[in-house]
């Protein structure tokens, strides 16, 4: 099978790679692009560790072909803090131990992200849920949780301060 | 051990603070590396061939024609890792496990190993290699297999621990057998006596992170090693043993690890994958799929398990019976002289003060996976039937079984039911604390039920070697040889941070590669911060003897008029010297004599027993048999907690697992000896809305033998959930379930007043 030549997006980044048509987006991302801290616990969707966004809504990289990205926009943890700065749920994992081995903790932050940004004040229950399909064998999720609730709330603390910024501009 | 005496009213200064662990930037922005995420130069792709059968002899393994195919650059058969264990049986079941010889014993047997250019290649390759099998009878059932009539899977297995020795070989490994008193005379002074039978099904550790490595070996017979494990120091003694190597020439360093939980302390692909690499003469990178961890790395035993408990009416126990029946799959048990169903006998009564108890551990062999150690191995499955046979007896005397637990728990002076006397211990301070929670006076609805149970687990000392080095800034780095699986790093460099009296931040610890340091054995037993901890304790010391010096002679005064006092060196007050700070005697060490650095190397023993109590309430729906935990508490006695959030974190995943193990997870094999579900998907372990939170409580009594008092933390959570849920039912839906996983169909039979297994 001849490779597909794939223009996409990567964390901001304009990227290109060729791969064959049948090799999985994760398999692209950790072999071709070097972005391990992408991680495989599976490869059958089963786990969520290999969690990025493909335009924003939060997938399996192993059930996506590398060929499906092209014109599309990816974010993987590598993008998720900005200018040396980690996202408050980067920097809440570490603050509340929601994370001990740590090898399921970037497919967690992605899911977390992509949950509250459209969810920003979820229930417990919510956030129960919308975790469901990120397997951690270290935790028992009680931190993660806790993890999620602190920044969900700092982070409605700073939308509150910029959407006040912005209407006094 | 020349421990500080005063352990028990320490005043600490760092020890028991949250810092962040050293580890947590890397981990949270994906720049950790764990086992599959190194990559060495000209590197292939090694796969693994195994057996579709549970037990069959290999005929004919015919590989000419994958070896014909463009891009493979080595394979391996039993016949490139030729049996160099010298009468070390351990070690040969090692090599077994890692590439059938002659047999295959499972379902999921590597029998043949491909390296080539690419996966593709490598998977055409296997396509290629032809195995012709001769199918044995199998048999995969721990209570199946020690009939008469069942196939014998190793014709030269003659059962150890009995008089006399068998005439005929069978499956039946080891008896051994633990106690004191007289249960028989136990038994007849009693009022009520419960007998049960439990079956409890296999579980797998579950880490998400597969088994991976990145395997060199040189042509002059050097080696290097990249690999996820619990034990760097033991895998390199035991690849290089089978391989021939010289342990010295081969260097191992531990990459993060994605969760261990002991599946990480045993080898599994990592000779094999050394093996490819002499043959190819190139870097070999083999990673497992999560089909191969669950066919073939070590899964914990599957177990059936008789227990009997007699009592007087007031509530005192007069015998205690147990016998345990475990699976170590098709070989004889991970830990040499130590076989699992002998550790499970020992930890049986651990809890309980007891004047006539005997626990019989019987070890078998059945066409499964080599089992593995998994968090408290052998105690969990023991726990439940024991357990539950408590409760029972409470219910039959109409004593509330905490109460009953109260009255017979073990403590200080108590003789363990494996054999030594206690010194100060914690079960009966989790019980106490237990009936204070306000866990316990929660209101319950219908359908609901509350159920209680503990836990012990012996935790363990071994082998330990650590560097302390103070750089030229007064910044420390400490070097040890322990794997971190649970946060050690931050633990260990606030033991040093307290020790030396400078803050957290000015320590940083490392994990060394097998060539920087000597020999430390697995991060196993509840051990990484105990005996790090210790051997760090211990090398801080020496090195405030050397920052003593160094004091001495930059103010030209005697030593001994040298004091180390809140991170300074004092002078003795006639000197009239202003103190001396760490950075200021590092700063003048090239001109006082070097590099300042201290060491430890030590056997710390004595490692203090754990135990816990657990309250845990379930809701069950009895339409559909389902059952869910509504909530959790953990009480466990951590000696001292050196980081109190690390140690709630090992209470709460271990709970988890527990409850994991209790409700839903199990290998289901087929007629056929296969493994029907070696998937996430089909072996279900709890996700985030499986669970609530796990309230915790951390006691702390004091380890006389460590100078902070700390005892290990890490594995005795999981020892008492399946008991505390199975407990938890009866009481919400009147139903004693005696099977393990008590899953939807279980309950529902049980519920209709069918046989429950």
């Amino acid at each position: 099978m001849a490779a597909v030549l794939v223009s996409t997006t990567i964390n901001g980044d304009a990227v290109q790679y060729a791969c064959p048509p049948d090799e999985s987006l994760l398999d692209v991302l950790r072999n071709r692009l070097g972005l391990s801290g992408v991680k495989e616990g599976c490869s059958t969707g089963d786990c969520g560790a290999c969690s990025v966004t493909l335009d924003g809504r939060l997938v399996c990289s192993c059930l996506v072909l590398g060929a499906e990205a092209q014109g599309r926009e990816i974010a993987t943890i590598e993008g998720m803090a900005q200018d040396g700065k980690l996202h408050p749920l980067q920097e809440n994992f570490i603050e509340y131990a929601a994370l001990q081995c740590g090898i399921c903790t970037p497919g967690f932050l992605m899911a977390a992200k992509v949950l509250l940004e459209r969810n920003p004040d979820p229930t417990e229950t919510e956030i129960r849920y919308a975790l469901a399909g990120n397997l951690c064998r270290c935790t028992g999720y009680d931190k993660i949780v806790h993890a999620v609730q602190a920044s969900a709330k700092e982070m409605r603390k700073l939308n509150k301060k910029k959407s006040r910024k912005k209407a006094r501009a | 051990m020349g421990n500080d005496p005063s352990y028990t009213n320490q005043k600490f200064k760092v020890i028991g603070s949250r810092v962040k662990r050293p580890d947590g930037i890397d981990k949270v922005t994906g720049r950790a590396k764990y086992g599959a995420d190194y990559n060495a130069p000209g590197q292939l792709v090694g796969l693994f061939l195994r057996s579709p059968h549970a037990h069959a002899r290999i005929v004919k393994i015919s590989t000419s024609r994958a070896e014909k195919l463009s891009g493979v650059k080595a394979i391996i058969t039993c016949d490139d890792l030729p049996d160099l264990t010298n009468g070390d049986a351990a070690a040969r079941d090692i090599l077994e496990n890692c590439m059938a010889r002659g047999r295959a014993l499972y379902d999921g047997h590597a029998v043949a190993a491909v390296a080539a250019v690419d996966a593709k290649t490598a998977k055409k390759a296997l396509k290629l290699i032809k195995v012709t099998y001769e199918v044995l009878p199998h048999v995969t059932d721990v209570d199946e297999a020690i009939k008469p009539d069942a196939p014998v899977i190793h014709q030269d297995m003659y059962t150890n621990g009995v008089e006399p020795r068998p005439s005929k070989p069978s499956n039946l490994y080891n008896v051994a057998e633990f106690g004191h008193g007289d249960v028989e005379a136990g038994f007849a002074e009693a009022d009520v006596i419960v007998e049960k039978s439990y079956k409890t099904e296999q579980t797998h550790q579950g880490y998400i992170e597969p088994h991976a490595c990145v395997a060199s070996v040189n042509s002059d017979g050097t080696g290097e090693l990249w690999v996820t494990t619990q034990g760097h120091f033991t895998y390199r003694s035991v690849c290089a043993t089978l391989l021939g190597m010289d342990i010295a020439k081969l260097k191992v360093t531990s990459s993060e690890i994605g969760g261990g939980f002991g599946g990480k302390t045993h080898v599994w692909i990592e000779p094999v994958a050394l093996a490819l690499s002499r043959k190819a003469n190139r870097p070999v990178k083999a990673v497992m799929s999560r089909e191969e961890v669950f066919r073939a790395s070590g899964p914990t035993s599957s177990t059936s398990i008789d227990v009997k408990i007699g009592a007087k009416k007031d509530g005192t126990i007069t015998a205690a019976f147990a016998a345990l029946r475990y699976q170590g799959g098709a070989f004889r048990g991970a830990i040499p002289g130590m076989p699992w169903a002998m550790i499970g006998a020992m930890t049986s009564f651990a809890c309980y003060n007891l004047a006539n108890v005997k626990s019989v551990g019987y070890d078998v062999v059945v066409n499964r996976p080599k089992v593995a150690a998994y968090r408290a191995p052998s105690a969990p499955m023991v726990a439940f039937a024991v357990e539950s046979t408590m409760d029972m007896v409470a219910k039959e005397l109409g004593i509330e079984p905490l109460d009953f637990r109260i009255k017979n728990c073990a403590r200080e002076g108590t003789r363990a039911c494996y054999g030594p006397v206690y010194g100060p211990i914690g079960i009966g301070a989790t019980l106490d604390a237990v009936k204070k929670h306000p866990h316990m006076r929660a209101r319950l609805k219908k359908n609901q039920g509350r159920g209680m149970a503990c836990g012990f687990w012996f935790n363990f000392g071994g082998q330990t070697c650590t560097d302390l080095n103070i750089a030229i800034d007064g910044t420390v780095t400490l070097t040890v040889g322990t794997i971190d699986v649970g946060g050690s790093r931050a633990s260990l460099a606030l033991i040093a941070a307290e020790e030396l009296g400078i803050p957290y931040e000015q320590v940083r610890a490392n994990i060394a590669d097998t060539g920087s340091l000597g020999h430390n054995d697995t991060t196993e037993g509840s051990r990484g911060t105990f005996s790090s901890g210790m051997a760090a304790i211990f090398a801080a010391r020496q090195a405030i003897e050397v920052l003593r010096q160094r004091a001495a002679i930059m103010w030209n005064i005697p030593v001994e008029d040298v004091a180390w006092e809140a991170g300074q060196a004092r002078a003795s007050k006639h000197h009239k010297l202003k103190p001396l700070s760490l950075a200021e005697i590092a700063a003048a060490a090239p001109t006082t004599g070097g590099p300042i650095a201290g060491h430890n190397e030590s056997v710390p023993d004595n490692a203090g027993v754990s135990f816990a109590s657990h309250i845990c309430d379930v809701e069950v729906d009895p339409e559909t048999g389902g059952t869910r935990v509504i909530r959790y508490t953990v009480v466990q006695d951590a000696g001292k907690a050196i980081h109190p959030t690390y140690v709630e974190g090992q209470m709460q995943g271990g709970a988890a697992q527990g409850i994991g193990w209790a409700l839903n997870e199990e290998y289901i094999y087929g007629k056929d000896g296969r493994l029907q579900n070696p998937g996430f998907l089909d072996y279900r372990i709890p996700v985030c809305s499986d669970l609530p939170f796990i309230d915790t409580q951390i006691l702390e009594i004091p380890n006389p033998n460590h100078p902070y008092g700390v005892r290990g933390v890490g594995e005795t959570s999981i020892v008492p959930p399946l008991a505390a849920i199975g407990n938890a039912i009866s009481n919400a839906v009147g139903v004693r379930m005696n099977h393990v996983p008590m899953s939807p169909p279980r309950i529902l039979k049980a519920l209709e007043g069918l046989d429950a297994s």
